[in-house]
């Protein structure tokens, strides 16, 4: 029963995915002019069989229906088009970036979680203590702070002043790495290169922490605020009544039951995870997707701003696909 | 809060109006009752009132052009530092501006950006979701699906998307923000009006043969209109996170217009020798945005408990 529901879910999602699409593909048509024009704009002297031959390179001579329908089964062969000014599949550039982006998302929400839940579960428990009252301040001040500036902030005290991690990149200028899966972390246990090990693991502090604050800050707040609903509910009680330890009645009994709406905030993270990505990216310097959007943006490379865009929202949709069937799981009380 | 009972509905508009004035009056005091309770919130309020005076008052309190710079004093340290003065309290950038007043300054671009994208999301949003909440049917489902389609994208990828082919500006910054921030609104007045309209005096209402948008003005967005507050300014201090941000990427407020995400984004290349230039401007950000959540969390502890998090 429960797989159908599931499947039912994927099914719901394909309309959405469609949706998005159709959105990503007007954006471009909100540019007066013609993308082409733009692109001639600043490339100085061009003759006017070039612009037409750009044209119909890029389909701009046909009707609008026509190229929403070419883009759209485009993309259903993972064709989105080719960069203008790389002259490369924008689906291979993107596909390039994404191990770093990936990586860094990761780092984020590990950060993320492993600060959020201890903070959560511990302010639930002792509320209104020293420590309830320090660590929701500071999870106000984490979800008030832009991370750009937080970013900067981190590199003054660690990088500038203190001189404990590096300021740019994934990994040191002269460190050496074979790259296998593009995953520098990963690529180094592979390849059983204890420096690189290192080295990216130190240039992945910093973005880490940066990206993963505000999630650290929002989790912490909701799961504080639904451990305490459930520390006062009756079959807390109840359990505590029949002689379980406050560790059991904590740990099994209200933590369970307060993963449930903190899973649903987690999921929602990515979609701060995938935003924030472009601003720590930047300020780090980090040379994941957020990066290549961020320049291609300037250099008016519109497929490949298209096709980055669109994969964030697709990765979004996805995210928010798993919470609601991991939501089942934890539980099943829920009907789909 | 106020809630509006069916003897109101009697069509005399003079003692209509005279009890809402009342009862408004009754319920602001009680409101000013219960937000003294909240000590931290109203000091929230009162550092955001500080920061829009000084984002009026700007050319009366500061005294050097916020776009023009002198070289020759360029990265002067902060006046508590060595080397600093009080000509520029807070030092000066790479272009020998003074950091002071370009914060002042960009205080109108933040807040300017923040009130507007949010006023014109909060209009569209209730509007639509008043009128999905109400009618529901074809037109709700219509607005529903289309909401839920612009919730797939994450709010900043969505704006930087749209900055990306509207180009930089004041303008296309508001519209970009306010493309997806209605959303947020219409979800919450939509579901807001299907609630009311369970209720019994809009049914009175019907009966004394109101019609349908007297009904919704007059009758139901009063009640809904606290929440709708609450959420307004929450959001304010979201959208001046977005548009420093968007600023700081260099595809919002264009230069040499003081605004305090490119101020930071301009610092970077300084952190060696200048921390001042991208700090200082980062401080103004944090401390508005946390005054806004700080004050707006006060108002939503008044206004709407249930929305509460402990």
């Amino acid at each position: 029963m429960r797989l159908v529901k599931i499947l039912e879910r994927l099914l719901a999602a394909i309309p959405i995915m469609i949706g998005v699409a159709v959105i990503v593909f007007l954006f471009m048509r909100l540019t007066p002019g013609d993308p082409v024009d733009i692109m001639m704009g600043q490339g100085g002297m061009v003759t006017a069989g070039e612009i037409e031959r750009l044209r119909s390179e890029f389909n701009l001579d046909k009707p609008l229906h026509e190229q929403l329908a070419l883009f759209l089964f485009g993309l259903l062969r993972g064709d989105m088009g080719n960069s203008f000014t790389k002259q490369r599949p924008v689906a291979q550039l993107i596909a390039e970036r994404l191990p770093a982006t990936i990586e860094l998302a990761l780092g984020a929400m590990l950060f993320g979680l492993l600060v959020a839940f201890p903070i959560g579960i511990i302010s639930a428990v002792r509320q209104n203590s020293l420590t309830d009252r320090l660590s929701m301040a500071g999870a106000f001040l984490g979800i008030s702070m832009p991370p750009f500036w937080l970013g900067i902030l981190l590199i003054l005290i660690f990088s500038v002043h203190l001189k404990w991690l590096p300021v740019q990149g994934r990994i040191g200028a002269d460190v050496h790495l074979t790259t296998v899966t593009g995953f520098y972390v990963l690529d180094s246990i592979l390849t059983g290169n204890r420096e690189a090990l290192i080295s990216s693991l130190r240039h992945l502090v910093l973005p880490s922490v940066t990206l993963g604050a505000a999630v650290a800050a929002i989790v912490a707040r909701v799961l504080r605020s639904s451990m305490l609903e459930c520390l006062r509910s009756d079959y807390v009680k109840l359990a505590r009544a029949k002689g379980a330890g406050e560790f059991s009645a904590v740990a099994k009994h209200a933590l369970r039951n307060a993963l449930i709406p903190t899973v649903t905030v987690v999921g929602l993270q990515v979609g701060v995870l995938l935003g924030g990505n472009m601003i720590v990216e930047a300020v780090f310097g980090w040379p994941g997707l957020g990066r290549l959007v961020v320049d291609a943006i300037f250099a008016r490379d519109f497929p490949l701003v298209q096709g980055a865009v669109m994969v964030y929202a697709f990765t979004f949709v996805a995210a928010n696909l798993i919470v609601d069937v991991l939501y089942t799981y934890l539980n099943p009380k829920i009907e789909m | 809060m106020a809630t509006t009972t069916a003897t109101e509905s009697i069509p005399s508009w003079r003692y209509t109006w005279g009890v809402r004035w009342r009862l408004w009056r009754q319920n602001s005091l009680e409101f000013w009752r219960e937000l003294r309770k909240h000590p931290v919130s109203v000091a929230g309020g009162v550092v955001v009132l500080l920061y829009v005076l000084a984002a009026i008052f700007a050319e009366q309190i500061t005294w050097h052009s916020p776009e023009l710079g002198n070289l020759r004093n360029r990265l002067m340290p902060p006046a508590f530092m060595a080397g600093g003065s009080w000509e520029f309290p807070l030092g000066t950038d790479a272009q020998g501006r003074d950091i002071y007043t370009r914060i002042v300054f960009g205080a109108r671009i933040s807040l300017l950006v923040g009130v507007l994208s949010v006023g014109v999301s909060m209009v569209v949003g209730v509007a639509l979701g008043a009128l999905a909440g109400y009618r529901r049917g074809r037109i709700d489902s219509l607005i529903s699906r289309f909401a839920d389609l612009l919730l797939a994208f994450p709010f900043l990828i969505f704006a930087i998307g749209m900055m990306a082919f509207l180009g930089p500006g004041f303008v296309n910054l508001i519209l970009a923000l306010t493309f997806k921030g209605w959303v947020e609104f219409f979800r919450l007045a939509r579901g807001d009006m299907i609630a009311e309209g369970t209720r019994e005096y809009v049914e009175a209402a019907r009966i004394t043969g109101q019609k349908d948008w007297q009904i919704v003005v007059s009758e139901m967005l009063p009640n809904i209109l606290p929440t709708i507050f609450v959420l307004t300014t929450l959001r304010i201090g979201f959208m001046i996170v977005t548009e420093a941000s968007l600023s700081f990427l260099g595809l919002g407020i264009q230069p040499p217009t003081p605004a305090w995400g490119s101020m930071v984004a301009d610092g970077r290349n300084h952190l060696l020798n200048a921390w001042w230039v991208s700090t200082m401007p980062g401080v103004a950000i944090v401390a508005l945005v946390l005054a806004i959540n700080l004050f707006g969390e006060g108002l939503r502890d008044v206004l709407d408990p249930r929305l509460k998090i402990e």
